[in-house]
């Protein structure tokens, strides 16, 4: 997993709540059995019309949006469990994802591969897509060590909260995996002693 | 000693390590995998030069991704078939048990675990789709994990987690002439919305639950998950112990007796908190119908759509232009085009019943194409047994073979753009049944009145 410190970047801002990951990545895509490729069909009914062209009024396919931070609005990442929505986003090039709630799986998806869900506040998320509005040059940066995220144009900042163990995983490219490995003989001895 | 939920009961008993101000390293009981969430998992193991640590306690099915005609021959989709090939190839490298296409036993994951008699009380369950919560209908902890989740539980058997915060659902009170634990779910997210139970774990109760049979337990707990919620469960009783005693790999004799002491003790001690609390009265709910874009967008089917009033309706403009409906108007007599009974939500033997007695001896309209997909490899047995197959064939259904079909449209079980579709899974999201796909959700009572007339009904004209 890819090393998280800090990112300055524009946005591609997307203002709909509810964003599910059927919409993220549909699942006649989800046939692969690799973790690559995804994000050439990231949001692919939002993105492509029935002939596959790209459709003029979608975010992706306007250049004046561009950079690795996805700005979203409330509840992002519902519905369906499907890892591939996290791998699509982080394929595609995002390393952020920005709104003001996550649904809970997709969080733990996207922290599973190194692609940082940011928590903000309705407020904050508000200012935000009213800076990319007028500027969609406006730059933020999240800053994992100090959990804080700030539009430097604007002047504002906000704290977000990680889970200690994730943001250590995420500063060192670390996974769970290689954590529960390490505990395979408190495993054991749990196997041991249960009763039932 | 401090009073305890059952979820703390049986969440506290699989700790086996606390990562201090982090999560916790859960022992998981069951794992069950299918062909779409797990090849990436499993090459995760090879590139990391493991196997799976406990083989005997994963069991595979294909079922999202497995046409429902002609199971017996090859899958004409490449990709497909070499998804479920794929998966084939990877339970027999790694040592574990598939139910795959042809076997007795196959079909949809959450289907097949409870029928087998492997889905029981007490355990943690876990699976690479969100609708892993339909176990815990048994008075367990069951949820969806994603797909390096399901890497860890094949490397080691356990999962970090957090603990969800707990909340109550009671909903009591007789249910009203055909209203089903389908609307009743439909209700409570209507009212909760799709996140409103987001970081909570649910435990459905009340006399209402209680009067419920498995099946239509499972129902609600399926659908816990479009509340936001990581799971929801429904304390094990006599009703649950009755439906395990005897099936497949459900437990005998002194190991019976003993399990069942344990069960006897899963339920929420008298006076134990849960972080937030909710109450609902059966008498309150209709026959429910969605209109919307999410599952939390339904209304009784009586009742008008909601209206859309000024800016901040943005995403039911979106929603009802998707849909092609009308704020304010009432859905009765809307016309439709598909009806999809099927999926892990309400493709039991229970739903058939019910489907074929409001069915028989009628017709469904000629413009409707309807479409039953059983659960299971053993529930179409048994309709066939019971020739539900007949009443059901005779009325215009099409009884196809097991596999999630049209309630992900990853088959050719789709439904065509702009087309409605009354269907019992468990999502109306934007495509889901297809790309530009309509979809209503219903109970299957529902779904089926709507076949017979050929649009949106109110069933209870349709019962005595
Ligand atoms: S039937 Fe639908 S919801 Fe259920 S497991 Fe299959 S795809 Fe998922």
């Amino acid at each position: 997993m890819e090393k998280f410190k800090t990112l300055t970047s524009t946005c591609v801002p997307m203002p709909f709540q509810d964003v599910d990951t059927d919409q993220i990545i549909p699942a006649r895509f989800l046939k692969a059995t690799t973790r690559e490729g995804f994000g050439d069909n990231l949001f692919c009914d939002w993105r492509f019309d029935e002939n596959g062209e790209p459709k003029s009024d979608f975010v992706l396919n306007d250049p004046t949006y561009q950079g690795q931070v996805l700005v979203a609005g409330r509840n992002f990442g519902c519905g369906s469990s499907r890892e591939h929505a996290a791998w699509a986003i982080s394929d595609y090039g995002f390393r952020v994802v920005v709104s003001s709630f996550f649904a809970d799986i997709f969080k733990n998806n996207a922290l599973n591969n190194g692609l940082l869900p940011v928590q903000v506040s309705e407020e904050f998320l508000q200012q935000l897509f009213d800076a990319i509005g007028k500027d969609p040059e406006t730059e933020v940066t999240v800053n994992l060590e100090e959990e804080e995220i700030s539009i430097p144009s604007a002047g504002v900042s906000e704290s977000f909260e990680i889970n200690a163990y994730k943001k250590y995983c995420l500063q060192n490219g670390y996974d769970d995996i290689d954590f529960l490995i390490s505990k395979k003989d408190e495993i054991e001895s749990f196997e041991k002693e249960r009763t039932i | 000693m401090k009073q305890k939920t059952l979820f703390d009961k049986i969440w506290d008993s699989h700790v086996v390590h606390d990562i201090e101000n982090g999560p916790q390293a859960l022992y998981i009981d069951r794992h069950f995998i299918h062909e779409v969430t797990s090849p990436q998992a499993f090459a995760g193991l090879r590139s990391r030069g493991i196997g799976v640590f406990r083989p005997e306690q994963t069991v595979a099915t294909a079922d999202h991704n497995v046409p429902t005609i002609n199971q017996h021959l090859p899958i004409k989709d490449a990709l497909s078939r070499h998804q479920v090939e794929t998966l084939t190839k990877n339970c027999e490298e790694f040592g574990i048990e598939l139910y795959g296409l042809g076997h007795p036993y196959q079909g949809i994951v959450h289907v097949i675990g409870p029928e087998l008699g492997i889905t029981r009380p007490g355990m943690t369950i876990v699976c690479g789709d969100s609708h892993t919560s339909t176990h815990g209908a048994f008075g367990n902890i069951a949820f969806g994990i994603g797909t390096s989740e399901v890497e860890q539980v094949l490397a080691t058997q356990c999962i970090l987690q957090k603990k969800p915060k707990s909340m109550k659902i009671e909903v009591n009170g007789p249910l009203k002439n055909g209203v089903l634990s389908k609307d009743i779910v439909l209700y409570i997210i209507s009212k909760l919305t799709t996140s409103g139970c987001t970081g909570h774990f649910v435990e459905f109760c009340g006399s209402t639950i209680e009067s419920l049979s498995m099946e239509a337990r499972m129902t609600i707990c399926n659908m816990s998950i479009e509340m936001g919620a990581r799971g929801g469960m429904i304390a094990p009783d006599e009703t649950t112990f009755a439906y395990i005693k005897g099936r497949e790999f459900a437990p005998e004799g002194e190991e019976w007796e003993r399990q069942l002491a344990y069960w006897q003790t899963l339920k929420t001690d008298e006076g134990a908190e849960f972080d937030t609390s909710y109450a609902f009265d059966a008498e309150d709910i209709e026959p429910m119908i969605t209109y919307g874009t999410n599952p939390g967008m339904g209304v009784g089917v009586t009742r008008p759509v909601p209206a859309v009033n000024g800016k901040e309706d943005a995403m039911l403009t979106k929603s009802l232009a998707y849909m092609g409906l009308e704020g304010g108007k009432n859905l009765l007599g809307h016309k439709i085009d598909y009806v999809f009974i099927g999926s892990c939500t309400n493709s039991r033997i229970e739903d058939l019943r019910m489907v074929a007695d409001l069915v028989r001896g009628k017709k469904k309209a000629d413009h409707v194409h309807a479409l039953i997909i059983p659960g299971s490899r053993q529930v179409e047995a048994q309709a066939r047994e019971e020739g539900l197959d007949k009443i059901l064939g005779e009325a215009g259904f099409e009884l196809r073979q097991p596999g999630c079909s049209a309630c992900l449209g990853m088959n050719e079980d789709k439904v065509p753009k702009g087309k409605y579709c009354v269907s019992t899974s468990n999502r109306n999201f934007e495509g889901r049944q297809g790309p530009g796909a309509r979809t209503m959700l219903a109970s299957p009572l529902t779904a089926a009145a709507a076949a017979l007339t050929g649009e949106i009904t109110d069933v209870r004209t349709m019962l005595n």
